[in-house]
């Protein structure tokens, strides 16, 4: 059995507990080990690497069109912007000229995917807070996306629908009418969310000043995505660094400055409004064209290095890649946006209790296949 | 009314026929627990499957309807299931004391349903201090608890028993204040004194604004005596697994689990008792059918556990700290209050009559 | 690349602010020096002789690359990265990329730095000839999102940092031998070679 040493001075009236890999409250694989002292916390570590798949070391063995479908398994919740990103440094790195109706397309499905994992993640932040409900609600609204995927990119969770060059097949002709459907109905639910949860008085009890995340600290960490924002840290990549159809729609983004868990779920709230805003712009005006440009049978990308940044759900994925000029890169890393998130968990718990941690980690959102790769 | 007086009475007269008193009295009082237990049992079978199809019907979907017709014999099959289960205990478990925990939970809600009116005559216990009593006999429920967190050997079972141990101690202060608030409306502790006051009008009515406080109340402190949602830190699925059941299967588990249902059960009866007239149907209107009474006083209390049920599929859980807070700086402060108000009332002869 | 092309005149102006901050010694005894070259480092001092000398210990190249590249010796290296933190002008305050390299002979690592307030973006790397028992210096307490990152590093490559809180594997367990990232690592279990 192995055994993981605690770094810390460990005083005779704190104790020691493990919060394992099986266990409702942490999102996939993890392991805290949590130090408290009462009810009091005083140290989290956690242990990774339980779901670790070297998916990096695998991607120096293939090529550019598998590590495609690779990416699914990291962050599954948005498995589509995962490969959009490896897509767009290919596309970049060889200099193609990616069709408007690609760039369309696939900002609207990845605003979609977006939206499925925030009502994910909706669904389970009630259930850890104890309301058992949502999750139901929650997974009600993400079967509709769902089924919309399964019918134009063949699958429900690991679409693989980006490829290098475009995409593998155009859209279902009944894609745009299921999906201004869904938008219709959403804007209904996101009230009936917030009728639910958001203004309970128990809940805003349990989340207001729990975990609090200053600015300084949001960017030393790295956080990104909605923990950075709801920081006051204005990280959306959509913004500062747009990439397929993003730079042709207006949006806001979704900030807030009190850094504790009620900011992080008001900004996801946010920003599913805002998706639904994106969509809205975009899904009357699918230019005409074609759904790919041909790239050749095996991609072998310059010499150089290449960098291409991701508004994931969960905040800024960045893929890079050092190429030789053959036909696997020489490394590709994945700068996941769970991995700087997990980092400051110690930071924000410490001091609080051990319900804080609970909703504190359901509002950091983790996935974490996302994290161990 | 006349056949249930007529079949206690045929049967208590026979059994005085043919065996000496003390174990005439003595078989009686058996047959009369085994009733009980058999209500217990059934009891507790349909609430969990009550529990269940509610908790469906909130999230949208319909909840066990294969096994019998719409799912009614669902709770047979678990029990059934549970019956067949391994006891497995841990190995440092002090094994007398987590055997004994199951029972005091049992024993205690059995005891304090002897007591509750189902309908004219229909008590198996009925003393002069029923309030009192039932209060206390709810109070030996926490040691079971706290044996059984203690004696699994396991550290979140402990930190779940002593959340319960000190969310159940701090909670019975308000049950107790809410119903004493009641007997001053009535004068009287005893359980059919009690209803009978009631046949002027429900206490909730004659007692107007202080009843209605002291009903919210009771049933904010109630749900926290049961350890149910919104108070159900203590066995939080998703912090510690399983709280201070942890470590129990089979029918240990089993014990636990329709202890809880039976208790909520009885905090709704001690409610529809107190407040809403217990067997007495509304403006008295079926007064000569006495039997119907049944009727009236499950309808009441199915209708409060309902309520409970709402509660716990609807909000999320609070802190222990803030529950804590909740009866310390809130609830006993208006607790208190709300007593002084209805004294006023009462003295001032202000209360709602018929 | 595409797009940012734009950039390359702020990406000039970092290049000779930090350049300054770490001057060749050996230009202060060679009077006449220049650096020519494509790409290549501007110099403050203009001359004429053919024989490029760098100005500076820090070398930049823009090639093969979005970012302006700064490749440091491991001695500057912490010198180099409290400056580009502290110094208002750069502000680099978000380490969004730490990567660990096997370059084949050396080990590495890649910083991908940008500020929040100019929003440049930054690649510092730095090299290690030693594969044996490689060091680096430790930026925890710099960017605190380092720690993860360099115990990441320290598991799959080996490298480790000095002043490390916490140095030991993060994802692999304690007892692994072995750094699965570098090129050289045999695994015949595990490893499937096609």
């Amino acid at each position: 059995m192995e055994t993981t040493t605690v770094n810390s001075n460990f005083k005779s009236e704190e104790y020691f507990i493990n919060m394992g890999p099986q266990h409702p409250a942490t999102h996939g694989v993890l392991r805290l080990l949590l130090t408290i002292d009462g009810e009091i916390i005083k140290k989290v570590q956690p242990d990774l690497g339980y779901i670790h798949r070297s998916i990096e070391k695998m991607c120096e063995r293939d090529s550019y069109q598998q590590i495609v479908h690779l990416t699914d398994r990291m962050d599954y919740l948005s498995s589509h912007i995962n490969n959009e990103a490896v897509c767009l440094t290919v596309e970049n790195a060889l200099e193609l000229d990616i069709p408007e109706r690609v760039k369309v397309i696939r900002t609207i499905i990845g605003e979609l995917t977006r939206i499925a994992s925030h009502c994910l993640w909706w669904g389970v932040m009630g259930m850890d807070v104890g309301a058992l409900t949502t999750y139901f609600y929650g997974f009600r609204d993400r079967e509709m996306i769902n089924d919309i995927f399964e019918e134009t990119c063949g699958a429900r969770l690991t679409m693989n629908y980006n490829i290098p060059g475009g995409l593998m097949f155009d859209i279902h002709p009944n894609f745009v009418k299921r999906t201004k459907e869904f938008v219709a109905h959403f804007k209904t639910k996101i009230p009936e969310y917030d009728r639910l949860l958001t203004g309970n008085v128990i809940f805003q009890k349990r989340m207001k000043g729990v975990g609090i995340l200053t600015k300084e600290d949001a960017i030393s960490f790295g956080a990104s995505g909605p923990v950075g924002r709801a920081s006051g840290y204005s990280c959306d990549v959509r913004k500062h660094h747009p990439y397929s159809a993003l730079d042709k729609v207006t949006f806001n983004e979704a900030l807030k400055t009190e850094g504790d868990s009620l900011a992080r779920y008001e900004v996801r709230i946010m920003e599913m409004w805002e998706s639904l805003s994106i969509i809205e712009q975009l899904i009357d005006n699918i230019p005409e064209g074609d759904y790919k440009v041909a790239t050749n049978a095996v991609i072998k990308l310059p010499k150089g290095e290449y960098y291409q940044k991701v508004e994931a759900a969960r905040g800024e994925l960045g893929v890079y890649v050092i190429s030789t000029g053959t036909k696997n890169p020489y490394r590709l890393k994945f700068r996941s946006p769970g991995f700087s998130n997990l980092s400051l968990l110690n930071h924000i718990s410490v001091g609080g209790k051990i319900g804080d941690l609970v909703a504190t980690m359901a509002t950091l959102d983790l996935v974490i296949p996302d994290i161990d790769r | 009314m006349n056949i249930s007086l007529s079949i206690t009475k045929t049967i208590h007269d026979w059994l005085y026929s043919i065996m000496p008193e003390t174990a005439a009295s003595i078989t009686e009082m058996v047959l009369i627990a085994l009733v009980y237990l058999g209500i217990f049992a059934v009891a507790g079978l349909f609430l969990v499957l009550l529990e269940r199809k509610v908790a469906a019907w909130f999230q949208l979907r319909l909840g066990p309807n294969r096994v019998g017709f719409h799912g009614l014999l669902q709770t047979m099959a678990d029990a059934l299931k549970l019956l067949s289960k391994e006891l497995t205990g841990t190995v440092k478990a002090d094994m007398f004391l987590y055997n004994l925990a199951p029972y005091f939970v049992i024993i205690s809600a059995l005891m304090a349903l002897a007591v509750i009116p189902f309908t004219q005559d229909f008590q198996a216990f009925d003393i002069n201090i029923g309030i009192f009593f039932l209060i206390a006999v709810s109070s030996i429920g926490v040691i079971g608890i706290l044996l059984g967190g203690w004696a699994s050997n396991n550290k979140f079972a402990l930190i779940g028993a002593m959340r319960s141990g000190v969310q159940t101690i701090s909670y019975e202060l308000s049950i107790g204040l809410s119903l004493l608030t009641m007997i001053l409306i009535t004068g009287s502790l005893q359980l059919s004194e009690i209803v009978e006051v009631q046949k002027d009008g429900w206490l909730i009515v004659q007692g107007h604004i202080p009843a209605i406080i002291a009903f919210m109340i009771y049933m904010i402190a109630g749900t926290a005596e049961t350890n149910r949602a919104p108070f159900d830190m203590v066995e939080a699925e998703s912090e510690l697994g399983a709280g201070f059941h942890t470590e129990y299967s089979g029918m240990k588990f089993a014990y636990f689990f329709l202890a809880e249902f039976i208790n909520m059960f009885l905090i709704a009866a001690i409610a529809t008792t107190v407040f809403f007239g217990a067997w007495l149907s509304p403006f008295g209107i079926t007064e000569s059918i006495p039997l119907l009474g049944v009727f009236w006083f499950l309808a009441k209390t199915l209708i409060l556990v309902f309520l409970m049920m709402w509660f716990r599929w609807t909000f999320p859980r609070l802190r222990i700290d803030q529950l804590l807070t909740l009866e310390w700086k809130y609830l006993l402060p208006i607790n208190l209050v709300n007593i002084v108000i209805m004294a006023f009332i009462v003295w001032q002869n202000l209360t709602i009559q018929f | 690349m595409k797009g940012y092309k734009i950039e390359c005149m702020i990406n000039q102006a970092l290049q000779d602010l930090i350049g300054n901050w770490f001057p060749n010694p050996e230009v202060k005894n060679i009077s006449e020096v220049v650096a020519v070259s494509e790409t290549e480092d501007a110099t403050e001092e203009n001359v004429e002789n053919p024989e490029p000398v760098n100005p500076s210990l820090l070398e930049f190249t823009e090639e093969g690359s979005q970012f302006l590249n700064i490749t440091v010796q491991p001695e500057q290296f912490y010198a180099l990265m409290t400056q580009l933190k502290n110094n208002t002008e750069t502000h680099f305050d978000y380490l969004f990329c730490l990567s660990g390299i096997d370059w084949g002979e050396a080990l590495g690592v890649v910083y991908h730095l940008e500020s929040t307030t100019h929003r440049h973006i930054v690649v510092v790397k730095v090299k290690t000839e030693d594969r044996e028992n490689p060091t680096l210096d430790s930026v925890c307490d710099i960017w605190k999102t380092a720690e993860f990152h360099e115990r990441e590093v320290y598991d799959f490559f080996g490298i480790k940092f000095n002043n490390h809180p916490d140095l030991r594997r993060l994802f692999l367990t304690d007892e692994w031998e072995g750094f699965p990232l570098r090129k050289d690592y045999v695994d015949d279990i595990n490893m499937v070679i096609k």
